[in-house]
């Protein structure tokens, strides 16, 4: 009884139509129609990059503080991380269909009780409905479709996983003009406000629930037509092994990627988070300053590399290899940054091509990866491995903005202006994206120890069932 | 296995396959494309300012 006990999971198992079973694809069933379904989740949640937008509006409405009206995309993004790589192994056992479910009545309720928040000027209803609850499905949401894009891809695992990623980084340019909209047409009150909420938390659901219904898993041992695992296991840190997420996590491997990530984040976040200000304040004693208007172009073009580098360098690592792939981004990044750094503010256009290709960069990181987890570890526990490694992406986010913040605010406390305040900071991305370099270089195929045996392990499972079947 | 339209070895089914869910294909593209147009399109209208700046 005791080892019975040992197999029965803290949540039970869904059945009916959230049941992984009920999601596996019919024999006519298109795997063309499985990047819509990711799309209508990632697009969705990627507004959370959008959250600046309700920021004015609430300081005014509701009296907070900036530091106040940040709290519920902070949480948020604490939460992505934290339901990420707790809830990964949760999104394997229990499908797709489950996860996007999850993660689409998370974030719609989140809207709606932070509408209800706002409405009743109880703010910490807005921290805890889009702060947490949205949080988590915003992790869900963002880890719910990589497992079924990889095996659904063998082929092409990059772009399948590209393609999703790039909708994250897509639905804050659906969001950010989308929600400014809203506020002008039912005002920035609270009224207004909870409106813009409430239409954004029924939207939200409506839209997301296409993924819901459309996703399918391929059937056992199902391969794209004329491929096999050998063409690619051909190629050097390809595994056509399995790794348990228990296990990924013991290894080297997973903590240099874990690294490799949190090195190319950082140095990405530190331009893109200060990219307005830094712009300006490069160009500010030169012949050609730079207006808030064109400040804000460059933002936008910013976003568009960042969005364009997740499908075409994701894309390209098919080709070339991931480990070459991360070579790249960390290597000419580097090499961007020490541009940036020695050119200061000589000429405009390098310093946007050069940002351009950092934030290419940037995003392209973050498509790769889960294919580069696939080549390591195999799809067994894939979604939940890199649920795990997404913790690198939380820390990022904190130690980016507060390098670049924090040195640039002492600069200008000692009396500097125009590049001066951000060549330190520049130099110490280009020493992180170093490091990222080095573990990269470090990455060896993981050793057969740490294989999983998937037979054995279903054996395992079937036995306390039957045992449980014979109980009752 | 063989009969799913991207299964392999190859399969009489495949052309049949892809052809019952053009609807649908276009349907779920359009789904998301729209949207993402939108954005791709106010993204670029934001773009003119650095150029026009």
């Amino acid at each position: 009884m005791a080892g019975e006990e040992r197999h029965r999971p803290i949540f039970p198992t869904p059945h009916g139509f959230l049941s992984r079973s009920r999601t596996v694809a019919p024999p006519t069933w298109s795997r063309w129609l499985i990047p819509p379904a990711a799309l209508s989740v990632h697009l969705a949640i990627g507004q959370a990059y959008a959250w600046s937008v309700f920021k004015p509006p609430l300081e005014s409405a509701l009296g907070l503080t900036g530091t106040q009206s940040a709290l519920p995309f902070q949480l948020g993004i604490v939460m992505l991380g934290l339901s990420a790589a707790f809830g990964g192994t949760l999104v394997e056992r229990n499908g797709p269909r489950w996860a996007m479910f999850v993660s689409m009545t998370c974030f719609s309720s989140g809207f709606l009780l932070s509408a209800l928040g706002v409405a009743t000027r109880q703010y910490w209803l807005v921290v805890l409905g889009y702060g947490l609850v949205g949080g988590i499905g915003l992790g869900i949401g963002y880890i719910s479709p990589v497992s079924t894009l990889i095996k659904w891809f063998p082929d092409r695992p990059g772009m399948a996983t590209g393609i999703a990623i790039m909708g994250f980084g897509g639905g804050a340019l659906i969001a950010s003009p989308w929600s400014t909209q809203m506020l002008e047409a039912f005002g920035t009150g609270t009224g207004g406000i909870a409106t813009t909420f409430l239409v954004h938390g029924l939207v939200y659901a409506v839209f997301m629930s296409m993924g819901v219904l459309l996703v399918r898993v391929p059937p056992d041992g199902w391969l794209p037509r004329g491929w096999t695992p050998a063409k690619v296991a051909a190629r050097p840190l390809v595994t056509t092994a399995d790794v348990s997420a228990c296990n990924a996590i013991r290894t080297p491997q997973f903590w240099c990627l874990w690294i490799v990530l949190c090195c190319n984040v950082t140095a990405g976040i530190g331009i893109l988070e200060k990219a307005a200000p830094m712009i300006r304040d490069f160009f500010s004693g030169t012949a050609t300053p730079v207006a808030v208007g064109a400040a804000a172009g460059f933002v936008a073009l910013l976003s568009l590399a960042n969005m364009t580098g997740r499908i075409v360098w994701s894309s390209t690592s098919d080709l070339i290899g991931r480990k070459n792939m991360y070579r790249v981004y960390l290597g000419a990044g580097a090499l961007f940054y020490l541009v940036i750094a020695l050119a200061g503010n000589t000429s405009k256009p390098l310093f946007i091509i050069c940002a351009l290709g950092i934030l290419s960069f940037y995003g392209g990181g973050f498509a790769t990866i889960p294919a580069y987890l696939k080549d390591l570890f195999g799809t067994y526990q894939v979604g939940a491995i890199h649920g795990r490694l997404l913790t690198a992406w939380s820390t990022a986010g904190i130690l980016g903005p507060l390098i670049v913040n924090a040195i640039a605010d002492a600069q200008k406390a000692a009396g500097r202006s125009g590049p001066a305040l951000y060549t330190t900071s520049l130099y110490i991305m280009i020493g992180l994206l170093v490091v990222g370099f080095l573990a990269n270089e470090l990455i060896r195929p993981v050793h057969p120890v740490h294989h999983a045996d998937l037979a054995a392990e279903a054996a395992t499972r079937q036995k306390p069932m039957a045992t449980r079947q014979g109980d009752a | 296995m063989p009969d799913h339209p991207d299964a392999s070895p190859p399969d009489t089914t495949a052309a049949t396959g892809t052809t019952r869910h053009t609807p649908l294909m276009v349907l779920t593209w359009a789904w998301v494309g729209l949207p993402f147009a939108y954005g791709v399109y106010e993204l670029f209208q934001k773009l003119t300012q650095l150029f026009a700046g």
